[in-house]
């Protein structure tokens, strides 16, 4: 198979990928402006921005899926019009969605294979699939079904896929948002030694440390242009993040951050022995006990589907318990009722903002009065007060910042982050005593994020328990007081921060014994 | 390929301008039609609003017309402003118009007038029980309630047929022409419904009963917390079990108010217009199904129901008036269709745009 890329495995000085002058424009927005964009052969080279700074559309540009409105595309020096991912493809560009795209029902050898044509052989396919994981250090077991693997060795399976067809440039969209801490440790070991091999790595991330870790240049992108290529060797992760964002970004909450006082002998939120199923009836929670006192926040990490999206749920009564006892205050709840939890003073961000923490249609000061509605002074009697309904929407809009156009335009049309700032202003306008926190700061840009951390760490200041419910590890270390890992619906593990150390939350999270015996 | 791309910001104007830009659009089609049965459009118009609109007594006929469609109308809107499709306003007018008939029949003659409200409040309770159990049945069990509602229509109308030509219930008229053909016993005078008189046109106390109901019902949705959690729990009722809704008694709650519209309607058939219960034409005047589309058209507001009944009723009316051998048979209820057509298509194009786009970017 002849690809355009094999002259530039002969002349190292010719870069693999040269973008130059991209832009794509949208109804309404310029996604990409001017892009200049440059991959050399052998190296892993991070696409580094904000949600919305245009890393997904440079790279659809360059996987055929959008055509770009002006720039021109070179591959190993030879300028091409890449009409589609199959045409990618051919010329030795394989993409690595953040979604995998494989058949559950397929084995490993089936799924990589898929898309030839021709006679399938079992034997033939597997053996190849063998050789090429065992070439790459990506072991998998080419006759296992999809739904068998765990994620991280699904994405072995699609980088697979890629490395079958031979690519040469090889992107990965946010790669490590699903892999554990020592998952992510493996995949970059991959990723180098590819690379080492004479392929190319396009890494597309907003996780700072992992650039830094991993790619020897990094594209910065903020709002759809290229505002700097750096190498990851003479810079440091404070200054990508100011190239990233513009503006210097606070780090974890030691910088500066004044933390609250807990109160350990006011018990907040006490649970004990909590179960509940998921929702096709299995098991989730198998006897969860926490503890949280008054201004206190404790994380809940794990590996994501360990039952951390049931256990918010069902301290916040919107999903049965099967067993087990709630305790918020001192107070017994009997869970059968959102609305009951919410009366105690129990705040919940969930994990699915959009369409569970807010009516998306719905205006924003609607959204803002969705859990207040039927008290005064938002209502009197059968009938909302449509004034006390704006002034709400304005007190707040006003105090947490929400970028939009005025409180009547639809929650729909707002961003990621100003989403979560509609949620999280009615849910602490509320003055909660206990706020569950799902993943509240996935899919946001780093502004966004320290805005949400920075008003978690207010409502611990105000008195409020916060329950942290987090995939990101050093989230979970700059927030909290204490660190609890959730396995397969129990928590396996409590640290105290100031001793917390990530070998170990690494190995809880994934199922390992504890070093210590004191559970 | 073609796609549909929301559009994010509709001009206001286009609220009203859509719809009449729709029944225009209908005309044009209508017209269309016209032409290839060997008719004069223009003609034909011109003889339909002059038996709507300007005849002698032929606005008191599309008033009264216009009646039923308003309380069917302000049903179908009421349930599908929640997502919650009631199909059953059908049976639910019938179910309110026996049980309107049963009470004018028993005290009637007693009271007098005073058993008009009693008519109104049987008949509203009546519609509201019977939808109610489409109602329980997909809060509790997810069951379908378009298929549950419209299952309910067919026993309703066999209830109706029972009572009159089955059995010898108090409904049938059971002496004089009554023992030759099957028909409904005549409610007493004094239960008749009053109508007023404005200028020439003579308004049925039904409508101007289905006006306040229209505004009552609007009030209800745009400034209630009931309304409030409607519009939650259609948009999204996760969001709304969330926060603590109770979708599930609203659910129920909302097919009940519709089914009591509903029935309503059907008391003011028997109170304004027959005077007795009718299943056969009843059965033939299909007004629950014509009020979706009446819903249809108002865009599910309530207060818009009352011009759009009005609309509906005067096409009806003109093609009782008009039906005859120079003028084609089922054409009002073809234009009706097409009005309803048109008005679907100009609410997708007027919320969305349409475009052409390569086919890779579809596989995205």
């Amino acid at each position: 198979m002849t690809t355009s890329l094999d002259m530039a495995t002969a002349d190292a000085t010719v870069p693999a990928v040269a973008m130059s002058g991209i832009t794509k424009r949208f109804p309404g927005v310029i996604a990409n402006h001017d892009v200049d964009f440059e991959v050399a052969v052998g190296e892993v080279h991070a696409l580094l921005g904000e949600n919305g700074a245009g890393k997904s559309t440079l790279s659809n540009v360059l996987t055929g899926l959008y055509h770009p409105d002006g720039g021109e595309i070179r591959l190993a020096g030879e300028v091409v019009r890449i009409g589609s991912p199959r045409e990618a493809l051919a010329r030795g560009i394989g993409m690595v969605h953040q979604h995998f795209r494989l058949v559950p029902t397929f084995t490993v050898a089936e799924n990589v294979m898929l898309g030839h044509t021709g006679r399938f052989n079992r034997r033939a396919a597997e053996d190849r699939v063998a050789e090429i994981g065992e070439e790459h250090g990506l072991p998998v077991d080419p006759s296992a079904k999809i739904w068998q693997l765990s994620v991280g060795q699904q994405q072995r399976v699609e980088i697979l896929k890629a490395l079958e067809r031979d690519a040469r440039v090889l992107i990965l969209d946010e790669p490590t948002a699903v892999l554990t801490p020592q998952e992510a440790e493996a995949l970059f070991v991959t990723l180098r030694r590819m690379a080492a091999g004479g392929r190319s790595v396009i890494f597309i991330s907003h996780k700072l440390d992992e650039v830094m870790a991993v790619s020897d240049r990094v594209t910065v992108l903020r709002d759809g242009t290229d505002v700097g290529v750096v190498e990851v060797a003479t810079t440091s992760a404070r200054d990508l993040a100011r190239l990233m964002v513009g503006r210097d970004v606070v780090f974890n909450a030691d910088d500066g951050q004044e933390r609250a006082s807990v109160d350990a002998d006011r018990i907040v939120l006490r649970v004990r022995d909590l179960c509940a199923a998921d929702n096709r009836g299995r098991p989730a929670l198998n006897g969860v006990d926490l503890d949280l006192a008054a201004g206190e926040i404790v994380a809940v990490v794990g590996v994501s589907g360990n039952g951390q999206r049931e256990l918010a749920e069902a301290i916040c009564g919107t999903r049965r318990r099967t067993g087990g006892t709630v305790e918020v205050d001192g107070q017994p709840t009997s869970g059968r009722d959102p609305r009951e939890m919410i009366a105690k003073g129990v705040s919940h961000v969930p994990e699915d903002r959009l369409h569970t923490g807010l009516s998306p249609s719905a205006s924003i000061e609607e959204n803002l009065v969705l859990k207040s509605y039927r008290r005064p002074p938002i209502s009197a009697g059968p009938f909302v007060r449509r004034r006390a309904v704006r002034r709400n929407a304005e007190t707040l809009i006003e105090r947490f910042g929400v970028k939009t156009t005025g409180p009547t335009v639809s929650t729909r049309l707002l961003s990621g982050g100003n989403v979560q700032k509609v949620l999280l202003a009615r849910e602490f306008s509320a003055a909660p005593k206990v706020l569950v926190a799902a993943s509240p700061t996935r899919g946001l840009d780093v502004g966004a994020i320290e805005t949400v951390r920075g008003l978690l760490l207010d409502a611990s200041r105000s008195g409020t328990a916060v329950l942290l419910i987090t995939e990101e590890l050093d989230e979970a270390l700059a927030l909290a007081d204490r660190v609890a890992v959730i396995y397969e619906g129990r928590i396996v593990g409590v640290v105290d921060r100031a001793s917390a150390d990530l070998t170990e939350i690494g190995l809880l999270m994934g199922g390992g014994r504890p070093p210590a015996e004191e559970l | 390929m073609l796609r549909l791309e929301r559009r994010v910001d509709v001009p206001r104007w286009w609220t009203w301008a859509v719809p009449v830009a729709s029944v225009l659009a209908a005309m044009v089609l209508g017209a269309v039609l016209i032409v290839s049965s060997g008719n004069d459009p223009l003609d034909v118009y011109r003889r339909i609003f002059e038996s709507a609109v300007l005849g002698s007594g032929s606005l008191s006929g599309t008033v009264v017309a216009a009646t039923p469609l308003l309380f069917t109308g302000l049903a179908a809107a009421a349930a599908f402003r929640m997502g919650v499709f009631n199909i059953g306003g059908e049976g639910q007018f019938i179910i309110g118009a026996i049980a309107g008939a049963g009470v004018a029949l028993r005290f009637g003659e007693s009271m007098g007038a005073g058993v008009i409200p009693l008519m109104i409040v049987a008949a509203a309770v009546a519609g509201a029980l019977w939808a109610a159990i489409a109602g329980a049945l997909r809060a509790w069990f997810k069951t379908n309630e378009i298929i549950t509602s419209l299952m309910l229509n067919y026993i309703a109308l066999n209830i109706g047929d029972y009572l009159i030509f089955n059995s010898e219930s108090s409904w049938r008229l059971l002496e004089g022409s009554g023992r030759m053909f099957p028909q409904g016993k005549p409610i007493d005078t004094s239960a008749e419904w009053p109508f007023s008189h404005v200028g020439p046109v003579d308004f049925p106390f039904g409508f101007w009963l289905g006006v306040i109901i229209a505004i009552v019902v609007w009030v209800l949705y745009r400034r209630t917390r009931f309304g409030f959690e409607v519009k939650v729990i259609a948009d999204s009722p996760s969001a709304a079990t969330y926060a603590g809704m109770r979708a599930r008694r609203t659910i129920v709650s909302v097919m009940a108010l519709s089914g009591a519209l509903a029935g309503i309607g059907g008391a003011s058939d028997i109170g304004d217009t027959r005077h007795v219960f009718d299943p056969k034409g009843l059965r033939q005047s299909g007004y629950g199904y014509t009020g979706i589309v009446v819903a249809a058209l108002a865009r599910l507001n309530p207060v818009a129901v009352v011009p759009v009944a009005l609309l509906m009723g005067g096409l009806n009316n003109a093609g009782r008036a008009l039906q005859g051998r120079d003028f084609p048979a089922g054409l009002v209820g073809t234009l009706q269709g097409l009005i309803l057509f048109c008005a679907l298509g100009g609410e997708i194009l007027a919320r969305y745009r349409v475009r052409r786009v390569a086919k890779a970017v579809l596989a995205s």
